[in-house]
């Protein structure tokens, strides 16, 4: 017997909201279970194993906070920062990039984009909450974070300004997110606004973390708050394509036309903006050529130093060069081919984040004293803990998009 | 065997002096003195009024009081070790981190000695980076004496200040839960009423000059504002205005 909802006398929008999530969730929640059951057995092999990895990779998480960062990660007194901060990037480039690429639709209007919405904003929020969740074992007192960000603010910091920014951000998805669900489609505009502007100043910032290390050649300047952006919106429309060809494969649904477009728009979008990347990269190389020791130094160990691989092999080959070509080649309608690509992006953009992250602390502080303490690059290796606790990330990313589709049955997204 | 006669040697006293002779050592005996007596004449007029045009000048370049700087006689190191051996001492650090190091430059094509050493500790710099990147004021300036200074209960272990350490200065220190840095021994010796850091005392060739760069009478201003002698510090090109010299000779 179906419940009737109760009768809620509350007036104005917020009223409308309640009523809205009253209505939506008792009439949902039975559909919902239903469809979560209705998965094929790929489906909760893949459910079980991402889940096994969140398992495993918490514990591990626990046993380095036991034993102590030092001990369980590579990281060391010159190589500060290593694998986990780079996964947290690359985590949060393709949520502002989701963000970016999902507000052309559902924030500025362009009908052609709306259809991937939905799922774009959720995955935002996952993406976000991965990365919050792997630099929570990065950082070493993360519960002080909460307390004296808010009671010691030093408005110089950008590290300050990304805990406070992305934080706002997250909210504001979430707001967007709920009012889609609750078919609020102009508060949940105005939240998806916040969210953009909240989402690009954080992830600049971000990006002006390293920019703003003036000790530190290979960072310093203006170029990384730019390129994060740019770097962002190519991942987010990477992630767009890759989650919603998996999304259509979990429901056993064949796109309908409006999504094929907006996939046809968003492979467009991404190809322009690996060129864009190109570009960035390009400069990058040029015009460290003829830095200081520093940025030379740290430009040699990326062309035909230690990371030469990671560079031309897994950054430009795999990230930009295959994925282009592939774009081509499907001419924007053969959606596979575009799956195709941009699993190739996002297996390359994780490296691109490592050695962005990694390489700008390789050469040393005294590098120009040419002492022998310091007598070339210095040395990283990501550890055990390090890499199952970043597995453990791409997991839970993983299993939450999973979940999702299922549960908010495959982001159907209503165009009013 | 040839023996000297003693008893007929020609005296050697003023006497029997060539007159040229005389006067030449004389001179030189002046020009010895008067180079003394000049350095000690104008050393007694205030130093102030040599480098700088007042005292405000003074107290914009050196804004704290005291304004603690070190002045590392680098040529003067032997790498002995004991600075780095008081400082583990005084301020309890752990084997795993220094707030001290000594560095070891090796020049094999130079003539004569190869091998130098440069001690580092944290520069205490007038524009520090870390303290601009710290995102809870864990780490700030004293507006005392100018010394970087750790809260420890306020760091959340995010390293962006190791990172923006031009000087390789900071570590974790698992202990304290918090970024571990050279200080000065401002707890450990200075307010105690000590008046050097563990370093520089237990310096036995007197490599590490501690004092008050805003006071015109100390050791450290003396040795900083003088041109006879190269002074310069490292990684000057960041900017950060450090408070720790280097000299040679």
């Amino acid at each position: 017997m179906e419940k009737e909802p109760k009768p809620i006398k509350v007036s104005g929008i917020m009223g409308d909201m309640a009523r809205s999530l009253n209505a939506s969730f008792v009439e949902n929640w039975f559909s919902t279970l239903v469809g979560f059951l209705s998965g094929t057995k790929t489906y909760y092999f893949f459910v079980f194993l991402f889940g096994l990895l969140v398992f495993g990779a918490a514990m591990t998480g626990l046993d380095a906070m036991r034993i102590g960062y030092r001990h369980a990660y590579g990281v060391t007194r010159e190589v500060a920062w290593g694998l986990l901060i780079s996964t947290y990037i690359f985590f949060v480039v393709t949520s502002t990039g989701l963000c970016i690429v999902s507000s052309i639709g559902h924030v500025f209007g362009v009908k052609d984009l709306m259809p991937i919405a939905k799922r774009a904003v959720f995955l935002s929020i996952v993406t976000i909450m991965a990365g919050f969740t792997v630099i929570f074992f990065e950082i070493e007192n993360p519960f002080r974070m909460a307390i004296y960000n808010a009671i010691s603010p030093n408005l110089t910091s950008n590290i300050w300004w990304m805990g406070t920014l992305y934080g706002a951000y997250m909210v504001f998805m979430i707001i967007e997110f709920i009012c889609i669900l609750l078919h609020q489609h102009k508060i949940a505009t105005i939240a998806g606004l916040a969210g953009l502007i909240s989402g690009i100043v954080a992830h600049s910032n971000l990006g002006a973390i390293f920019a703003m290390l003036h000790g530190r050649e290979y960072w310093y300047g203006p170029y990384l708050p730019i390129y994060f952006i740019a770097s962002a919106m190519m991942s987010g429309c990477a992630a767009i394509i890759f989650f919603s060809w998996i999304g259509y494969k979990v429901n056993n649904e064949q796109m309908d036309r409006p999504m094929q477009r907006a996939m046809e728009v968003v492979g467009k979008l991404c190809t322009l903006m690996i060129t864009v990347i190109i570009f960035f990269t390009s400069w990058k190389l040029i015009t460290g050529s003829v830095g200081g020791p520093g940025k030379v130094e740290a430009i040699r160990a990326l062309i035909s130093g230690p990371y030469a691989f990671n560079f031309w092999v897994l950054e430009v080959t795999i990230g930009m060069l295959i994925p282009f070509f592939l774009f081509l080649m499907s001419k924007w309608k053969n959606i596979n081919l575009m799956f195709i690509a941009t699993m190739f992006m996002i297996f390359s953009i994780f490296f691109m984040r490592f050695d962005l992250v990694v390489i700008g602390q390789l050469v040393p502080s005294f590098h120009e004293l040419h002492v022998t303490d310091y007598p070339g690059l210095l040395p990283y290796k990501p550890s055990f803990h390090e890499i199952v606790i970043s597995i453990g990330g791409i997991a839970l990313a993983s299993l939450t998009f999973l979940l999702g589709e299922k549960v908010f049955q495959g982001h159907k997204t209503e165009i009013h | 065997m040839k023996h000297i006669d003693l008893n007929n040697l020609r005296k050697e006293n003023l006497d029997t002096l060539p007159e040229m002779e005389r006067r030449q050592f004389l001179k030189i005996g002046l020009v010895v003195t008067g180079i003394f007596a000049g350095g000690s004449v104008l050393s007694l007029m205030s130093n102030i009024d040599k480098v700088f045009a007042s005292k405000e000048d003074l107290k914009q370049r050196y804004p704290y009081k005291p304004h603690y700087s070190m002045v590392m006689r680098q040529d003067r190191c032997v790498d002995c070790e004991l600075c780095k051996e008081a400082c583990i001492i005084t301020n309890n650090v752990p084997d795993y981190g220094y707030r001290t190091t000594i560095l070891e430059k090796v020049t094999p094509d130079a003539i004569g000695q190869k091998r130098e050493f440069i001690p580092v500790l944290c520069n205490q710099c007038n524009n520090p980076p870390c303290v601009r990147a710290c995102p809870t004021k864990a780490t700030y300036k004293d507006p005392t004496n100018g010394i970087v200074m750790m809260e420890d209960r306020k760091c959340i272990g995010c390293k962006s200040c190791v990172l923006a350490c031009p000087y390789n200065a900071r570590y974790f220190s698992e202990e304290k839960h918090a970024i571990d840095k050279c200080n000065f021994c401002i707890d450990t010796r200075l307010q105690k009423g000590h008046k050097l850091t563990a370093c520089a005392e237990a310096c036995p060739a007197d490599v590490r000059v501690f004092g008050d760069l805003s006071d015109p009478e100390s050791r450290v201003f003396k040795m900083v504002h003088q041109i006879e002698k190269p002074v310069w510090v490292l990684r000057e090109e960041t900017g950060v205005k450090p408070n720790v010299f280097y000299t040679k000779g």
